[in-house]
């Protein structure tokens, strides 16, 4: 009897917590499987504000516009000439750096714009496709130009500034100037 | 004296203490919890994005809003025709575009509206979008692409 006591006293409360970690493993495989870390990729666009009734657009010289059109099956007229999307990109960046050699280009890289027409009926992809050789354009123009001030590209000069506190030369000198038009009304 | 030196090594713990691995794990654990975000809408519209090149991040995802255009997800695997989607509902008057956004612009002012459209979707809608966006205010826009797969 008295022994029977003894051994209930011995008897610690204690909940096991050997398998606290194996439960808590689970349930981090869990959050680890269910997590997406996905950022969100995307060409970015700043839309022109809406335009005022009495005011009109400000005079735009027609040798400093780049007209691109895209049609309802995704081809493509650049300046009326039809083209090809891959060499979009090539044509923009002589657009924009011909400093007023070419008769046809624009007349300064701060003045050049691109414009991008589509038809009601173009797929949405073929616009894409367009715009992204466009912005490409100038990023690569972007880059060349931060390599001739002396650093490794773009990323780094706008770092750089960012770090200074100046002004965006690049960005001042070459403007990312897109347009995209309203189709015409049929 | 040597043995008792070597009596003192035998008698030290060789384990590793793993009292606290349950307080790293559950560290962890809280990281992810905290930082998963569950989706709280469920998209209407089928949204295959197109691919480009040109891609930039948004870091602030609090200052997003998405828009969705694409054709309606039927019963099945049917499509139907091309709607936009703004939070969890369809939009049906584009019109209203307009007011939902002047809303969420009030709220958010640096707000940027992410467009997930299908890339099958008709230029037409998107401008027509656009034009509404224009007309709230909300300017800052992101076409939203996947990167292209390397050839």
């Amino acid at each position: 009897m008295a022994g029977l006591l003894k051994k209930r006293k011995r008897e610690e409360g204690e909940i096991p917590t050997a398998s606290m970690a194996d439960i808590a493993f689970l349930l981090l495989i869990f959050f680890l499987v269910t997590t997406t870390i996905d950022v969100d990729t995307g060409i970015g666009m700043v839309l022109p504000p809406k335009l005022e009734e009495d005011v009109e657009p400000p005079p735009i010289k027609e040798r400093n516009v780049l007209k691109i059109l895209v049609n309802e099956t995704g081809q493509v007229l650049v300046e009326d000439q039809p083209s090809a999307i891959r060499l979009i990109r090539d044509e923009v960046k002589t657009h924009i750096m011909n400093e007023g050699v070419d008769p046809r280009y624009a007349e300064a890289a701060s003045k050049a714009l691109v414009s991008i027409k589509t038809s009601r009926e173009t797929p949405y992809d073929a616009y894409v496709g367009v715009l992204d050789e466009v912005w490409m354009a100038y990023f690569e123009l972007w880059d060349s130009e931060a390599r001739r001030l002396g650093y490794a590209d773009y990323a780094t000069y706008t770092a750089a500034i960012n770090e200074q506190g100046g002004e965006n030369a690049i960005r001042e000198k070459i403007k990312a100037a897109i347009s995209i038009a309203e189709p015409d009304k049929q | 004296m040597a043995s008792s030196h070597f009596k003192k090594k035998t008698s030290t713990k060789q384990e590793i203490p793993t009292a606290s691995l349950p307080d790293i794990i559950f560290m962890l654990l809280i990281f992810f919890m905290v930082t998963t975000v569950l989706r709280e809408t469920t998209v209407q519209v089928r949204t295959m994005l197109p691919q480009a090149e040109a891609l930039t991040k948004i870091d602030q995802k609090r200052l997003v809003t998405y828009v969705y255009i694409g054709p309606r997800k039927l019963d099945g695997t049917r499509l139907g025709e091309t709607g936009v989607q703004i939070d969890d509902a369809l939009v049906e008057d584009m019109g209203n575009v307009r007011t939902i956004m002047y809303r969420k612009l009030i709220e958010q002012p640096k707000l940027i509206v992410s467009l997930k459209v299908d890339q099958t979707s008709e230029m037409g809608i998107v401008l027509d979008v656009q034009q509404e966006l224009r007309e709230a205010g909300t300017l800052r826009i992101n076409y939203s692409s996947k990167r292209e797969l390397p050839m």
